[in-house]
């Protein structure tokens, strides 16, 4: 019985596992690459940034990681980015209390993601299909509902989301809002996945759904809940995207979708579903995000970047493959 | 060594990360021999197997081929070379016909175009030479198994191999079915095919096989003529110890009326079906294979919807419309397979023991893993399932221990009526008595206990009473004194009462 004590323990403490510390080693080595190639890439002024411009793909990634842990896909995100994104700057404009205004875009997220989760749950569609659908929806009527047009200028109050600093003293500048979100957000999502029910059910959905379904789980009002969470996780990112850009744009958010999925895939969860960590996707965002930041930085052009980012993608995931 | 070997295997030793699967294992067959593999789950046939047929390559070792050096890349070399293999669990894509399935990847050609005429008809003769009606037309999702498993013999039997390993083949025959596969063997042997046949049916090997190789965690413990040898002594070499018997059948004391089924009906699959169960009792479900046993039980676990019918729990009526109102009875579930609707593998074994029973260890929605665990340790002990740790994925476990953590699931949920289909399916002699001392120590805490199998010596020898199920009716029902195999197959095949 000592043995399985140990082995116990060690799981309860083990935040990163060998596959997610394979993952760090190429963050690393990509980083030691590009601040050759260009050490400016190494200043904490880019360092920050770097993590800032991270922090809506991963708090999109969070959304994603659940999904696809299930088996499933989300493509509709970028889309509920958008809709909730302007739904909220109307309403701020409108002169809404703030408070009032950011939950109606984090329930207007959710409820796209429960629509979702019904189509597939309930109207047992295929997850790409209906949110393939949800997708051209969301949009639509983000389009709709603004005529087409961005709504910008809001108060600074709002700003502070995209813009704002937490811990600014004399000495120190502080650590922009949005990291502090998105860090939060990951310690939930990790504290979900680890010793929750929801995160239990999560797992084994993915791994097998009949099982689960045999084991007593509700599997349909837990797949409903994981949407829902993605949808969620969507409009975080449409608050810190609209309160960094200082406007809402129907049109925001387009291939948001993509970068969230090659983060967790990056980060290691099995695109079948039943493996995978959240330590790995938020990894996984970071190699996105230095990548984008150090491409700019050596003035490689966007074109050619989108063909290099692509490349990244199929060889991490190549690699991770056949390092099993 | 023998002037007609056929394969040659000497000192192969295998090592995983933490465990040596065989170790200094030597095993020889000859031309025209059904040798057969026997050894309980976990004692290395399927490994040995794999390194055969290249799926894996062995730590130390040399094999030979036929007098030559047998060097080995993949299973496709492996057929290539002449040794081809049918695994136990069926590899057919279900969307194909039954000839393309034989010839998938190797589809005779005309130019770039598949040669149907040739393919069809090559592929027809082979099922027409193993006796069986199988149209070669025919898509597979549209077989039953056992007709499924019958192609995956005519597809081996495409390649022309010396070798064929047969792992388990007649896990989801019929009696007739097995009869044909013999005959088919026999043919084959004849011919000069050497046969490996990994079965865990004593009687089948007694009828089939020439020589039999023994294994025990992984080693060697001996090859004997089937003429000189006995079922005990073949037990005794596989498990170390005599089994004094096969059915370890204890009897309990038969209360109350556990739960009753009244009028229960489900389209054209369950035709109003009544019965009841006592504590304390093993109710028996013989019947043939498509009867609706499978059926009758999942729609009683609320698996599958009925369309009229009432279930009553110690007397009281009960609304079971999924799984999760089942287990909220009291009721448990032990699948037919285990791997697609028993167990998720990809978890470990503590994420699986505890998956029905989460809500009753959490606090305020978080696991209380102090509980979980101690809950999963005692069941490891109780069931003396052998695992490295709690953590150890199911995938790695051996059939038998998977199938022990499947009754853990529905011990730790404290269920009172476990339906079993098919328990002890694919699983070696000595987990097989485990299973059934099992049965016996929950029978005695007042458990109710209804089994579904297709071996009538289990059911005749764990059952205190037997229902036979003949095309979605109960046909008949036995006391454990009347049950016979002739009366059971009398009802299961649409007999009338005996009166």
């Amino acid at each position: 019985m000592n043995r399985l004590n140990t082995a116990g323990k060690s799981d309860h403490f083990a935040m990163f596992n060998i596959r997610d510390f394979a993952t760090l080693i190429g963050l690393f080595l990509l980083c030691a690459v590009i601040s050759i190639l260009q050490p400016v890439f190494l200043s904490p002024n880019n360092l920050i940034n770097v993590v800032m411009q991270s922090s809506i793909n991963a708090s999109i990634a969070i959304g994603i990681t659940f999904v696809i842990l299930t088996g499933g896909i989300d493509l509709s995100v970028g889309s509920i980015l958008a809709l909730s994104g302007v739904v909220m700057a109307s309403s701020l404009q409108a002169g809404h209390p703030l408070a009032l205004s950011i939950l109606i875009a984090l329930v207007i997220g959710t409820i796209c993601g429960l629509i979702n989760g019904f189509l597939i749950a309930k109207g047992k569609l295929p997850p790409f299909i209906a949110t393939l659908g949800m997708m051209s929806m969301a949009r639509g009527l983000a389009l709709v509902y603004t005529n087409g047009r961005p709504i910008s200028g809001f108060s600074k109050a709002f700003r502070w989301f995209g813009t704002g600093y937490v811990f600014k003293t004399e000495y120190f500048s502080g650590i922009p809002a949005q990291i502090v979100i998105t860090v939060a957000l990951y310690i939930i999502a990790y504290y979900i996945l680890k010793y929750t029910r929801l995160g239990r059910y999560t797992y084994a959905i993915g791994g097998n759904e009949e099982a689960a379904r045999l084991s007593g789980i509700n599997v349909k009002k837990y797949k409903m809940i994981i949407y829902g969470i993605s949808g969620l996780m969507a409009s975080v990112g449409a608050i810190i995207l609209t309160a960094r850009l200082n406007s809402a744009q129907p049109i925001a958010g387009i291939m948001y979708e993509l970068d969230a999925i090659a983060a967790t895939v990056i980060g290691g969860t099995s695109t079948v579903g039943g493996e995978g960590k959240i330590t790995g996707t938020l990894i996984g965002a970071l190699i996105m995000g230095v990548l984008r930041n150090g491409l700019n930085l050596l003035d490689v052009s966007s074109y050619l970047q989108q063909l290099i980012i692509g490349a990244v993608i199929v060889i991490a995931v190549l690699i991770d493959k056949y390092r099993k | 060594m023998h002037h007609d070997a056929v394969v040659k295997m000497e000192n192969i030793t295998m090592e995983f990360p933490g465990v040596k699967a065989l170790d200094d294992v030597s095993f020889e067959t000859r031309k025209g021999e059904v040798h057969v593999l026997l050894g309980e789950n976990g004692a290395g046939k399927s490994t040995l197997m794999k390194i055969l047929t290249g799926v894996y390559k062995q730590t130390a070792g040399k094999m030979s081929l036929k007098g030559e050096p047998y060097e080995i890349s993949g299973i496709k070399d492996a057929e290539a070379k002449g040794i081809s293999m049918i695994f136990q669990e069926l590899n057919l894509v279900p969307y194909l016909t039954v000839a393309e399935n034989i010839f998938l990847g190797r589809e005779p050609r005309i130019g770039i175009h598949i040669n149907w005429k040739e393919m069809n008809c090559e592929a027809q003769s082979l099922l027409d030479h193993l006796g069986v009606q199988i149209s070669a037309r025919a898509v597979i999702k549209t077989l039953t198994i056992a007709q499924q498993q019958m192609v995956e013999i005519a597809k081996a039997l495409s390649y022309r191999p010396d070798v064929i390993v047969m792992d388990e083949p007649t896990s989801s025959l019929t009696d007739r079915e097995i009869e044909e596969l013999f005959k088919t063997i026999r043919d084959l042997k004849s011919k000069g095919v050497c046969i490996i046949y990994i079965s865990h049916r004593m009687e089948e090997l007694l009828e089939i096989g020439d020589r039999v190789t023994v294994l025990r965690d992984g080693h060697y413990v001996g090859t004997v003529n089937v003429q000189d040898t006995t079922i005990d002594e073949l037990i005794q070499m596989m498990v170390g110890r005599t089994l004094d018997e096969k059915f370890p059948k204890e009897f309990a004391e038969i209360g109350e009326e556990a739960i009753r089924i009244s009028h229960l009906s489900q389209g054209k699959r369950l035709k109003d079906i009544s019965f009841c169960a006592r504590k304390g009792e093993v109710v028996g479900f013989a019947g043939l294979m498509g009867a609706g046993r499978t059926e009758l039980m999942r729609a009683i676990f609320g698996a599958d919807s009925i369309d009229a019918g009432e279930i009553y729990i110690n007397d009281k009526k009960v609304n079971i419309k999924s799984p999760k109102d089942a287990i909220k009875n009291n009721i448990g579930f032990l699948t037919e397979d285990r791997k697609n609707q028993g167990l998720i593998l990809k978890l470990d074994v503590k994420q699986n023991v505890t998956l029905p029973n989460l809500e009753k260890i959490t606090k305020n929605t978080v696991i209380c893993f102090k509980e979980e665990k101690a809950i999963c340790e005692r069941l490891v002990e109780d069931l003396s399932i052998k695992t490295p740790s709690l953590l150890q994925k199911i995938k790695f476990l051996s059939g038998g221990n998977q199938q022990k953590v499947v009754l853990a699931k529905w011990l730790a949920t404290q269920s009172k009526i476990l339906i079993i289909d098919e328990p002890t399916r694919g699983i070696d002699v000595g987990a097989k008595v485990e299973i059934y001392k099992l049965i016996n120590k929950l029978t005695k805490a007042g458990h109710t206990v209804l089994m579904v199998s297709s071996e009538l010596p289990e059911i005749l020898g764990m059952s205190d009473r037997v229902y036979v199920m003949h095309e979605g009716k109960i046909t008949g029902e036995l006391t454990r004194q009347e049950a016979t195999q002739e009366k059971i197959l009398h009802y299961a095949t649409g007999g009338e009462s005996f009166e």
